[in-house]
């Protein structure tokens, strides 16, 4: 169906740029966004999630505000002794870079995807899921540092505000479900790709590759929130 | 089918290799930024300012570059990145509430450490 409707409606699609673009493509008859179904969806999924997340970041700035106990210091709860000298936040900036260069490789991906370099594509998208996975282990890591060695639970710490604990478990542990998610998310588009599935089912269209690649760059996105306002601020 | 027409109606995203490597690059020195400005215990007005400024820069470079927002059509940019403006009036009323939650418990407690924490 689609094909045809697209071929006859081709002098609608010739696109107008900016605003008259805009009102053109919300207010004919046809479809608003010039973009895979499953792009639109993914980035209307990802809206949602970012409304999530929003939630529970403005939950902890609330209850942050309102405490009269004082708000234990991130900078020193999360710093690392590497031989010596503790490091202030030294875990969580390793993780940043970690988090950052997995949307690095998956930006790749996408590229060669769209190149057909089969060979590329996988191997960047599993060098993805591999530091993905990187980061959970090293959250953990982190989790049993914390619960262990600084006795912090949802319900009150030795450092201050009981609140620190309830919205750090929240947050990181909603984050963190995330990118385990895309971990395996992307292995499973990866075996798709290399082994010719959407070759034999889309045509050799790689597209679930960019789509999935925007799942994965959201999780590095919010974690740049979560990064400035949980263990910055 | 045109070459463009084909284009949008896929919603193509090709683009040169540098430009990924460049903001790749980029998110690592803002990052670095971020991380510098916790080591070096910058303080109250200039470190919030700081902490903004790098994630925003960021997180636009993550949204407009990796994510392909900056070739996308109006009609999707606007869906996407408008709804999240509502979350501002969210912020301002919750960091009001909260204002007004802490001097409440400030007059009627005071500032005792086990206002908030009836679990110790």
């Amino acid at each position: 169906m689609t094909e045809q409707t697209i071929t006859a409606n081709e002098s609608d699609l010739a696109d107008k740029a900016g605003l008259t673009g805009l009102v053109e493509d919300w207010s004919e008859d046809k479809q608003a966004f010039h973009v895979p179904w499953g792009k639109a969806m993914m980035w209307i999924f990802l809206l949602s999630d970012t409304f999530i997340f929003s939630c529970f970041l403005i939950g902890y700035m609330n209850v942050r505000i309102t405490t009269t106990v004082p708000w234990p210091s991130p900078s020193e709860v999360f710093a690392l002794s590497l031989g010596g000298e503790p490091i202030p936040l030294i875990l969580i900036a390793i993780m940043t870079f970690v988090l950052i260069t997995s949307s690095g490789t998956m930006a790749l991906a996408v590229n060669y995807g769209y190149r057909r370099d089969k060979r590329k594509t996988v191997l960047l998208m599993l060098a993805t899921a591999f530091l993905g996975a990187t980061f959970v282990g090293m959250q953990a890591f982190e989790w049993t540092k914390l619960i262990v060695e600084e006795g912090v639970r949802p319900w009150g710490n030795p450092m201050g505000a009981a609140q620190f604990g309830s919205t750090f478990f929240m947050i990181t542990g909603f984050h963190g479900m995330h990118v385990s998610a895309g971990v395996i998310y992307l292995i499973v588009v990866a075996t798709r790709v290399g082994t010719g599935y959407y070759d034999r089912h889309r045509g050799g269209n790689y597209e679930m590759v960019e789509i999935a690649g925007l799942y994965w760059h959201f999780v590095d996105l919010v974690w740049v929130f979560i990064f400035a306002f949980f263990y910055l601020w | 089918m045109t070459q463009s027409a084909a284009t949008h109606i896929e919603g193509h995203q090709q683009h040169p290799l540098g430009i990924y490597i460049g903001v790749w690059i980029l998110l690592f020195v803002l990052s670095a930024f971020s991380y510098a400005v916790d080591y070096y215990h910058l303080q109250g007005m200039l470190r919030w300012t700081l902490i903004l400024l790098f994630m925003f820069l960021k997180a636009g470079f993550i949204i407009a570059v990796f994510m392909h927002m900056a070739w996308e059509r109006l009609a999707l940019i606007y869906a996407i990145l408008l709804p999240p403006l509502c979350l501002l009036v969210f912020i301002a009323l919750m960091s009001i509430e909260g204002d007004y939650t802490y001097l409440t418990r400030l007059i009627v407690f005071g500032p005792a450490e086990e206002v908030v924490s009836p679990h110790h």
